[in-house]
């Protein structure tokens, strides 16, 4: 049935997003649940509505994975919410996971024709609503597919190797996902935490993976319980890398081995991963004290700060060298940490940790900083102001300014190449390495990037294998 | 799941297991060590491997009940299951080229220091063992280390068994007679491994200790097990566990090991309270 939508056609011109439910930022940042609501049906439509359908389509181009965004806004404005999910399915495979981290401002929603007159679109939350609605109605159940009988490896289990787990499972490859945690899903279960991305979503994607057939060993450290040779002698005709950057950088200054440094990702897995909030329920502690200097200005860091808050520290400080304009985090986090309270101390440098005399942090000594002419990265580089040492009273100091690949397999797997910094060198289109049957993809070859960059990396690589395998053996 | 299929007590709060971990046992070599997780709730403990079975498919783990986590480990019994076990993760301990080695044993440590010991008999090296415990209660893997050893010593701090004083003690007086060691390993509390290696500082003979920091996930990714060796920082669960005595900052160490002392102590009220729940059920 053609339906005729005769006047509601018309596009909403409203100039501003249709706002989404948030939780109150006072009382959100003392409580781990998700910080943002979601769309309604209502709300859902009518922000599809102001899209304009353009013929050409700027959005797509700024979408890493080239989602069809048109077609699916039409598709929700229609109020026909599986076929747009479907829609949206087609080149991402963890839409409900994107369309919460993914940095929309720099990516489709910043070539968006209504931004150049008051907000983008909305896309971000339209392909979140369109997946929560799916994943809300739809009951899981197993859909294994027709085997090959050809079976591949895929290591790690961040969005890169479940996303190209996933495409090989469809594709009737016997896939084993081998991880070296106690629970699949990398960042996404350990890094990002729980206020932002919802774990049991995270739990949802990968069951979806095992109904169709995919085996995840966790515990699995390769590299040490077995080499990529053993893992090819196994039986496995090829395998993908997805090993992530979980390498933490320090800043290399005095005190950092004070009781009370913490790496991001030690801060993070105790919080996110082993449920520190809920120490003594649960038995990893985490120790975050009155005051918390955060170190860096990404996504890490503000996750960081947003976590020291909700476990009551009175003050957090974000600690940052360079101004707001080059932060590399998602806009809406820093707006979110803002709101709930965080101070952001920017052109602000950390020379030292100060201690106790027994040891323990107490403060963190900063020279504030000014702009100074861009670098090579196009980012003016800042220089120090004389005389502007002084020192914030903290009690913790959590360093997020980064992550490199892990030599672990590199270091088991010689013939490997690596570039200096670590990242596997891969092709850019097949993630094929210098390794034959060796592919791989995400943040172990781009360094630490973004979830939608390493699901495409594991895209490529998946359609990469079979024709691999399916070259093998001819 | 991992099946504890032996229980032993060894002494009044030590323990060992061996867990059925075949891909672990096939690769494990002296000096690595295992990850594990009780429940889900639980929190990731490493432990030293002591023994494996390449045969049977199984890991050996001993472990003292000081916290909550080993005290739920001892718990168990034979039959049941873990529910995470990782490893063999860290750097094998080198051997090569020796002759004469002393090893040293401090209480638990010696539970450590017994898969060093035996490796190194089994490769034709002269083994002098040194094992210091508190009391004679305390005593552990005697019959294991004299079996593993060309010459064992046993000191009790108090004297009730052996010779009363410190491993240190013997290894001054067995250095001090001429025994020229290539090497010594050191295992056990920190404060034991400090002054053994300022003691072999002093005769310039090469010492390797066991740094057994605050653990995560063993791999490299959180650096919680950071230590300083030789005025650099090592993350000790993928550049050791194994360092050079003289190199350590001993002191540093301990203060970090020190770090949760406080939230240990709530973790295990709040575990025996529980426990006091159940009972009075
Ligand atoms: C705190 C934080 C917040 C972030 N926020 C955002 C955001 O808002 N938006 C965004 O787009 N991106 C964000 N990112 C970045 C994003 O999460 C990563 O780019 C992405 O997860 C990379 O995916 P991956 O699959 O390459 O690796 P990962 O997600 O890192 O997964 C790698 C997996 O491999 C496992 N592994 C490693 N070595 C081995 C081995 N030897 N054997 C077996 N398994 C192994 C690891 O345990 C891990 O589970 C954030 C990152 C962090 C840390
Ligand atoms: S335990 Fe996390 S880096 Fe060593």
């Amino acid at each position: 049935m053609n339906v005729d939508w005769g006047e509601s056609r018309m596009p909403n011109m409203t100039l501003e997003k249709v706002k989404m439910p948030e939780q109150d930022p006072n009382i959100r940042n003392k409580n781990f649940l998700e910080v943002t609501l979601g769309y309604t049906e209502e709300q859902a439509i009518e922000e599809a509505k102001r899209c304009l359908n353009c013929k050409n389509k700027p959005c797509v181009q700024g979408c890493p994975v080239n989602v069809n965004i048109p077609d699916f806004i039409q598709l929700v404005s229609e109020g026909k919410f599986e076929e747009a999910y479907q829609k949206v399915k087609q080149t991402n495979s963890l839409p409900a996971i994107c369309g919460r981290v993914c940095p929309q401002e720099s990516q489709c929603e910043h070539f968006c024709v209504r931004a150049k007159k008051g907000e983008s679109v909305a896309i971000g939350r339209l392909e979140r609503y369109v997946a929560d609605k799916y994943m809300s109605d739809i009951a899981l159940k197993p859909e294994k597919q027709q085997t090959n009988n050809k079976k591949v490896a895929v290591i790690g289990s961040g969005p890169a190797g479940l996303t190209c787990a996933g495409d090989l499972a469809k594709m009737g490859y016997e896939v084993t996902v081998f991880e070296a945690f106690h629970a699949p899903g990398g960042v996404l279960m350990y890094g990002i935490p729980e206020f932002r991305l919802p774990k049991a979503l995270v739990q949802k994607e990968i069951d979806m993976l095992k109904f169709l057939g995919v085996d995840i060993k966790t515990n699995m450290v390769i590299g040490k319980v077995f080499s990529l040779d053993e893992l090819f002698q196994q039986g496995y005709e090829a395998i993908f890398v997805g090993t992530g950057a979980g390498l933490p950088s320090f800043l290399g200054i005095p005190g950092e081995n004070l009781n009370g440094v913490y790496s991001a990702n030690e801060f993070l897995t105790r919080v996110n991963l082993m449920k520190a909030y809920k120490f003594p329920d649960c038995d990893t502690p985490v120790r975050v004290g009155k005051s918390v200097a955060v170190v860096g200005g990404g996504n890490v860091a503000m996750d960081a700060a947003r976590c020291a808050k909700r476990l009551g520290a009175e003050k957090v400080y974000i600690i940052y060298r360079r101004s707001e304009t080059e932060m590399p985090a998602r806009i809406e986090e820093v707006h979110h940490a803002r709101e709930e309270g965080i101070i952001f101390k920017l052109l602000t440098n950390p020379t030292r940790i100060v201690g106790t005399e027994d040891g323990w942090v107490k403060g963190i000594e900063c020279t504030e900083m000014e702009l100074g002419e861009p670098d090579s990265s196009g980012r003016r580089r800042p220089v120090a102001k004389p005389g502007s040492e002084h020192i914030v009273d903290v009690e913790t100091v959590v360093i997020a300014i980064g992550q490199s690949p892990n030599p672990l397999i590199k270091s088991t797997t010689p013939d490997l190449e690596t570039q200096k910094w670590g990242g596997i060198i891969a092709d850019e289109e097949t993630g094929a390495t210098s390794i034959p049957g060796v592919y791989a993809g995400g943040d172990t070859v781009t360094g630490a990037a973004t979830v939608i960059l390493a699901m495409g990396a594991g895209k490529k690589a998946a359609k990469a294998i079979d024709e691999y395998i399916k070259g093998k053996s001819k | 799941m991992f099946k504890i299929l032996k229980k032993e007590v060894l002494n009044t709060s030590v323990k060992l297991m061996e867990i059925e971990a075949p891909h672990i046992a096939k690769k494990a070599e002296p000096g690595q060590f295992i990850i594990l997780r009780v429940n889900e709730n639980g929190e990731r403990i490493p432990l030293t491997i002591a023994d494996y079975d390449r045969e049977k498919g199984t890991v050996t783990i001993i472990f003292q009940e000081v916290g909550k986590t080993t005290r739920l480990l001892g718990q168990l019994n034979e039959g049941d299951l873990l529910l995470d076990f990782v490893g063999p993760l860290g750097v094998a301990s080198h051997f090569e080229g020796l002759k004469k080695v002393a090893v040293i044993g401090g209480g638990l440590g010696t539970a450590i220091a017994y898969p060093q010991a035996k490796k190194l008999y089994n490769m034709g090296v002269e083994v002098d063992s040194i094992i210091g415990f508190r009391n004679k209660d305390l005593i552990i893997l005697e019959k294991e280390m004299q079996a593993a050893s060309s010459r064992l010593f046993v000191t009790t701090d108090d004297g009730s068994n052996g010779t009363k004083g410190f491993v240190t003690d013997i290894l001054k007086k067995l250095i001090e007679e001429g025994n020229n060691y290539d090497l010594v390993i050191a295992i056990g509390p920190l404060i034991m491994m400090k002054i053994v290696s300022n003691l072999t500082k002093n005769y310039g003979i090469k010492t390797v200790v066991s740094m057994n920091p605050v653990m995560i996930d063993g791999t490299g990714m959180c650096g919680g097990c950071r230590i300083t060796v030789g005025g650099r920082v090592k993350f000790a669960c993928v550049d050791g566990p194994d360092f050079d005595g003289h190199e350590v900052d001993f002191d540093e160490a301990m203060r970090r090991q020190a770090m949760y002392k406080a939230e240990e102590k709530k973790s295990e009220e709040q575990h025996e309270c529980r426990l006091g729940g159940i009972k009075n059920a």
